[in-house]
């Protein structure tokens, strides 16, 4: 009796499958559909990633808004609004197929502009690439923000965000990373470490910065004629201290997110970027505790960048043990730095410079000299190279652009705006109406 | 009437608030303030630059009372904003011509 039951029970169930239309698995059907997995993690992997880096533009608005004055909160506001945005749209239709696109010179893409590699019903794995590039791309441009903060006129940074992000920064990009997708640049060819890209992305922003602030020149009453620095102090420290959070916690999209696929590789990443982020707070704020006798916050927020910077590229091929050297030797050299732009007069208004373009070739640098698979004088040259070759093409080529728009549009505001306030001149704005007395429009019932 | 304007120390407003009500004022009057008189400023630092902070941060109130009550007023003031250390501050008393209360029209004494 049971196996006649038994034997009506399998019957029924073969019928019921083969009428639903299933195969019986086959070991490459198992294969293909375990494959897919690990492709869909990759997918979610690369965008939650990618998200994680977005974030960090509030990160860079924050710091910057925190560490300048307030009649230019709505400024810094717009600019890092709009670097994002414009640079999103430049990025589309430009900068990614100069930077990953197909090339025979190694020097520059010539493929895939416009987003043209995603064909509707195609692959879309190009379109969690492009994402995860474009913030990328778009944490290079919002650097310069901050060195160029309170004197410069916002039509000047519109178009040199479009620029940045259309063509210095994915040109260089083509060099160390094109060969991430359809390109092979000439750097990355000779075996250039560039994990996350201290100096793809911090140093392009950084040497950018560089120029923009010496086109620019100081702020009004920064530096006296008789050599005195005078600070001119942030207006919100908990909001600088706060985007420096926010930018930490985005760096484990940027640093672990650059497998773009989901294995074990991200622990160790996640792990050395968290280390040397916090060896180089530390180290900052004992270096400012011993030359100026108190531990000072905006040091202490800039060496932790600093550290962040620094093991952006060699986060993936150093063990986590020299991530806290390398943490700490940033943090360390950032103090310096931010001492040594301001002794030659060039005005900084958050370190942008000391943290993304020193410390992005300090950790490029590095990245040859701790290399967990041995160093060579070969490895370190090669990291040298592409030391060299980021600043002698974005410096020039950012101080002309700079320049160009100086002679043409204007690149600074008048002194009569900038001490107005660049809220009230550019945008017609004032970011904290309540604390200002005027007849003109109600603080709320009595 | 007397107007009673002092300069005091922030942290004293509470204590001082609280006496004058116990002693039976009808109002004051305050005001957020900077200076400085014998008690200087003081060195600060921000991102490895010095710089010098010369206004302190003060509070200043202002009593108007009847005559009667003025020296009580300003021997209260002096007792409870008292700390012993430089930059306690002053009182300055003058007297004041008219009062008037917006709402009523009342004159004088009446107006406080």
């Amino acid at each position: 009796m049971k196996s006649v039951f038994l034997l009506i029970v399998i019957t029924v169930m073969s019928i019921a499958r083969a009428w639903a239309g299933d195969e019986p698995p086959t070991p490459l059907s198992n294969k293909v559909a375990i494959d897919l997995v690990q492709t869909h993690a990759n997918y979610v992997w690369t965008l939650v990633a990618a998200a994680l880096v977005f974030f960090m533009q509030a990160g860079f608005a924050m710091v910057e808004t925190g560490l300048t004055r307030a009649k230019n909160a709505i400024n810094i506001m717009m600019k890092n609004l709009m670097d994002f945005a414009f640079g999103s749209i430049a990025f589309w239709a430009v900068g990614f197929g100069l930077m990953f696109g197909a090339t025979t010179s190694g020097w520059f893409g010539t493929s895939g502009f416009f987003l043209s590699d995603f064909t509707s019903g195609g692959d879309p794995w190009v379109l969690a690439f492009w994402m995860f590039q474009v913030v990328f791309a778009a944490t290079a441009a919002t650097i310069v923000s901050g060195a160029m903060a309170e004197r410069t006129k916002f039509s000047g940074y519109l178009i040199y965000s479009v620029v940045i992000s259309a063509l210095i920064y994915p040109i260089f990009g083509s060099w160390a990373w094109g060969g991430l997708f359809h390109g092979k640049g000439w750097l990355e060819s000779l075996g250039f470490i560039d994990f996350a890209g201290s100096t793809v992305v911090h140093s392009v922003g950084g040497w950018s910065a560089l120029a923009g602030a010496i086109v620019l020149g100081p702020r009004l009453g920064k530096y006296t004629k008789d050599g005195k620095i005078k600070p001119i102090l942030g207006h919100n420290m908990p909001l600088a201290a706060l985007g420096v959070f926010i930018l930490w916690m985005g760096w484990f999209g940027f640093n672990p997110g650059s497998t773009t696929a989901a294995n074990k590789d991200i622990a160790m990443i996640f792990v050395n970027t968290n280390l040397a982020a916090a060896a180089g707070c530390v180290v900052a704020m004992f270096v400012s505790w011993i030359k100026f006798g108190k531990p000072e916050v905006g040091m202490s927020l800039n060496g932790a960048l600093a550290g962040l910077v620094a093991i952006t590229s060699p986060c993936a091929t150093v063990s986590p043990s020299s991530s806290i050297v390398i943490g700490s030797l940033a943090g360390v050299i950032v103090v310096f730095s931010v001492l040594f732009f301001d002794r030659i007069r060039v005005d900084d208004p958050v370190g942008a410079i000391s943290v993304h373009g020193v410390c992005g070739a300090f950790g490029t640098f590095a990245a040859g000299i701790f290399n967990i698979g041995g160093t060579s004088l070969k490895i370190i040259g090669v990291q040298a190279l592409g030391i060299a070759a980021c600043f002698l093409w974005v410096f020039p080529t950012a101080f002309l652009l700079f320049k160009l728009i100086d002679k043409t549009i204007g690149l600074r505001v008048t002194p009569e705006e900038e001490l107005e306030g660049l809220d009230f001149a550019e945008h017609g704005g004032n970011a904290y109406p309540d604390f200002e007395v005027s007849s003109s429009h109600s603080s709320g019932a009595d | 009437m007397k107007k009673i304007e002092s300069i005091i120390k922030p942290f004293k407003l509470d204590e001082v608030k609280e006496a004058l009500n116990a002693i039976g004022i009808t109002g004051m009057t305050i005001m957020e303030v900077k200076g400085f008189g014998r008690q200087r400023g003081h060195k600060e630092i921000y991102r490895g630059a010095e710089y010098q902070v010369d206004f302190v941060p003060k509070i200043k109130i202002d009593v108007i009372v009847d005559e009667a009550l003025a020296q009580k007023v300003v021997e209260t003031i002096k007792k409870t904003a008292k700390t012993g250390k430089i930059g306690d501050g002053k009182i300055f008393i003058s007297t004041i011509d008219e009062a008037v209360r917006i709402r009523t029209d009342e004159k004088g004494i009446e107006a406080l």
